[in-house]
């Protein structure tokens, strides 16, 4: 009697303990690893605002004020919120040549305020001396505003406030913003246009696509500060700047890549390739956006393929879409199972290599030089731990659980009772 | 002593089951409403690369010139069910020349397109109305999956919201846009085993590289940091089943007992 007083309590102690133990939530490990990195202090970014002083900023279509006196207004609202990091220079287009040669007038383009550490009062007092003159030659003016950001691996940024297309030719702005945009790694040129006109706004949506920028339509002096305030802004935000790099056209000497963000130029149809080590127990992620920086054809895809040395597919990503984008990614993951090796010894690291294709095409009108930009990303971090059941640690879930538990304990308690019985029973008889 | 031991048993596991269940069973526990906090993005990145850090439940704002490409990113670990909702206020509709159509798009931290289960990704609004209204119910976010799986693991989320089909005389009109981000735990019934090293957080490798500013991705880790994915509700429900299993055990072995001690038997014996 007493030995079996203490099993019972015995059994019931245990169970308690794991009744309590399982009351107790398990406290989610946290890992802040990624929020303990403090921002770096980096280079100062680059902004050059751009604007049109041509003769037809005279016109007094925007609430009642001339083009240049609202476009005045805003560059002084602008200067005054310009962030203290942000390196800011301005330049003019049409602002000096009164005359009627065209060749003349279409060289009229001068750095008003260079690009450095903004001197509120000096940069206003360059602005507030400018008078509508000239022609529009915004090719020209993008390019010197191009070479005035020039130099350093900082965040760069063109605001172009215009009133006109460019009539000069034969130099089609919206090439020129492609060709300074496949130099560098990071320029964008936002665009203003003050004239709601189907020209002009093709001209500045080209120049736009072609950077990765933003065009607006201005109707109203406030909405002119507002954005050109916004774009001055968001040149101020730190942001990583891609290492380019040039794609091989076989995975035998393509470059070598270890993680970081990488740019690149990829021709229609063309394919390009990257190899990337990876080590036992590693785990590759491979991100990749292709931009549509020109007019595309409506339905477009990108393929990004991991394969061996000898041409076996591990993985691919791949995605498709239709209509107006700025840009179609994909991504894959190859997680390496880790292996034994002798102590001391290097795993060895397997190449793998990296394929993006996209099948973006255009009409025959469209250049097709430089290549739609591409942006690859690569991290490596460490394999994750495989799934060895459905479930979470192969736990149980949900009343059935319950129910066949209960069930099946019922039973063997009956059963382990009859059959005490009935050893006690034999013993007794004996 | 048994009978006590048994009530106890039973008055724990009760309240192990109470405390489990509801947790599994009410699944979409809705975030608390927008917090009208400082800490809100007023402005929308423009590629993945400067897209702006929202947390879950923050509304955030952006004004824009219609044809923009405006990227929020935000954070969703392993058991939970994102749902993004998007508003745009559109320009007025005296300066509007047509129908115009947005589209929310929600991209893992691999940049790859993830299926909205329901919501209406894509909407389409005609000349006169005001706003457009665009929802996205991600699916389940797993703990793990297979490399050749496309199914949404913890990490970061892109939010990309823009028009698609416009009058070509709208590009550029200001308009002015929300975007909110829900997550919601999926409960127990979802929890899968396995997990990931890291996050699908990009630059994970090169966080720690100070050369390079902060990605902002990186700042949009969850508040208290991302779960390891190894606590779910399948632990309280596999306890409670063993200890309706001990209890039934000694349920059973009581009954084949009778009541007590038999009245044949001698006290002495």
């Amino acid at each position: 009697m007493i030995t079996r007083k203490r099993l019972a309590a015995g059994a019931c102690g245990t169970l308690l303990a794991a009744l309590a133990a399982g009351l107790l939530p398990a406290a989610a490990a946290a890992d802040d690893r990624l929020d303990t990195t403090e921002g770096a202090p980096t280079e100062a970014p680059k902004v050059e605002l751009v604007l049109d002083v041509s003769g037809s900023m005279r016109a007094r279509d925007i609430d009642g004020q001339s083009r240049m006196a609202a476009a005045k207004q805003a560059f002084n609202e602008v200067l005054d919120a310009t962030p203290e990091e942000v390196r800011l220079g301005i330049r003019t287009l049409g602002a000096d040549y009164a005359g009627s040669d065209k060749q003349l007038g279409c060289k009229d383009t001068r750095q008003l305020y260079p690009v450095g550490k903004l001197d509120r009062t000096e940069a206003k007092a360059a602005v507030a001396t400018l008078a509508p003159t000239g022609f529009t030659p915004v090719g020209p003016a993008l390019l010197g505003a191009a070479k005035d950001l020039e130099g350093g691996d900082t965040t760069r940024r063109i605001v172009l406030i215009t009133d006109g297309e460019d009539t000069c030719g034969p130099l089609d702005p919206c090439v020129v913003a492609r060709e300074i945009a496949a130099k560098g790694t990071s320029l964008v040129i936002d665009t203003l246009g003050l004239v709601p006109n189907a020209k002009i706004r093709q001209q500045l949506t080209c120049i736009a696509e072609a950077t990765g920028g933003t065009y607006t339509a201005v109707q109203h002096k406030d909405q002119l500060s507002q954005r050109v305030k916004q774009l001055v802004e968001r040149a101020a935000d730190p942001v990583v700047t891609p290492v380019a790099t040039k794609g091989g056209t076989s995975c035998t000497g393509a470059p070598k890549l270890g993680a970081g963000l990488y740019t690149d130029r990829e021709q229609f149809g063309e394919h390009r390739w990257y190899q990337v080590s990876v080590k036992p127990g590693q785990e590759l992620r491979a991100s990749v956006s292709v931009g549509a920086d020109r007019a595309v054809d409506n339905d477009y895809g990108v393929l990004v393929r991991a394969s061996t040395l000898s041409g076996r597919e591990i993985v691919r990503g791949q995605e498709s879409g239709d209509g107006r984008t700025d840009v179609i990614s994909s991504g894959l993951r190859y997680p390496k199972a880790d292996i034994e090796t002798e102590r001391g010894q290097e795993p060895p690291a397997e190449t793998v290599c990296l394929r993006v294709s996209s099948s973006f095409s255009a009409p025959p009108s469209v250049k097709t030089a430089p290549g739609l930009p591409v942006e690859l990303s690569i991290d490596l971090v460490d394999s994750p731990s495989n799934a060895s059941d459905v479930a979470s640690f192969g736990l149980g879930h949900g009343w059935w659980l319950l129910g066949v538990m209960a069930l099946v304990g019922l039973l063997a308690g009956l059963i382990t009772g009859w059959v005490s019985r009935w050893r006690v029973a034999v013993w007794r008889t004996n | 002593m048994r009978t006590t031991c048994v009530l106890t048993a039973a008055l724990l596991a009760g309240a192990v089951l109470a405390g489990g269940a509801p947790a599994a069973v009410a699944d979409e526990t809705p975030s608390p409403p927008p917090s009208t906090d400082a800490t809100a993005p007023t402005e929308a990145g423009t590629s993945f690369r400067t897209a702006a850090a929202v947390r879950p439940g923050q509304l955030a704002t952006a004004g824009a010139s219609t044809g923009d490409y405006l990227y929020w990113v935000f954070p969703a670990d392993a058991g939970q069910n994102a749902t993004v909702r998007a508003r745009v206020a559109l320009p007025p509709a005296a300066q509007r020349h047509g129908a115009q159509t947005w589209q929310l798009d929600v991209y893992d931290g691999l940049r790859r397109r993830q299926a909205c289960t329901f919501g209406a990704s894509t909407a389409t609004a005609q000349k006169d109305t005001e706003s457009v209204e665009l929802a996205c119910h991600l699916r389940t976010v797993r703990a793990w999956a297979e490399q050749s799986s496309n199914d949404p693991l913890p990490g970061s989320y892109y939010v990309r919201l823009t028009v698609t089909g416009l009058a070509d005389d709208d590009l550029g009109l200001p308009a002015r846009t929300e975007v909110r981000a829900d997550v919601a735990d999926a409960g127990g019934s979802r929890a899968v085993d396995g997990s990931l090293t890291a996050p699908l957080v990009p630059g994970a490798s090169t966080a720690e590289d100070v050369k390079q500013p902060k990605q902002a991705v990186a700042a949009a880790a969850p508040e208290d940091g991302w779960t390891s994915g190894t606590w779910s509700s399948r632990w309280i429900w596999t306890a409670a089943g063993a200890a309706l299993a001990a209890l039934a055990g000694l349920a059973g072995y009581a009954l084949t007992r009778g009541a007590g001690r038999p009245s044949r038997m001698s006290p002495s014996a």
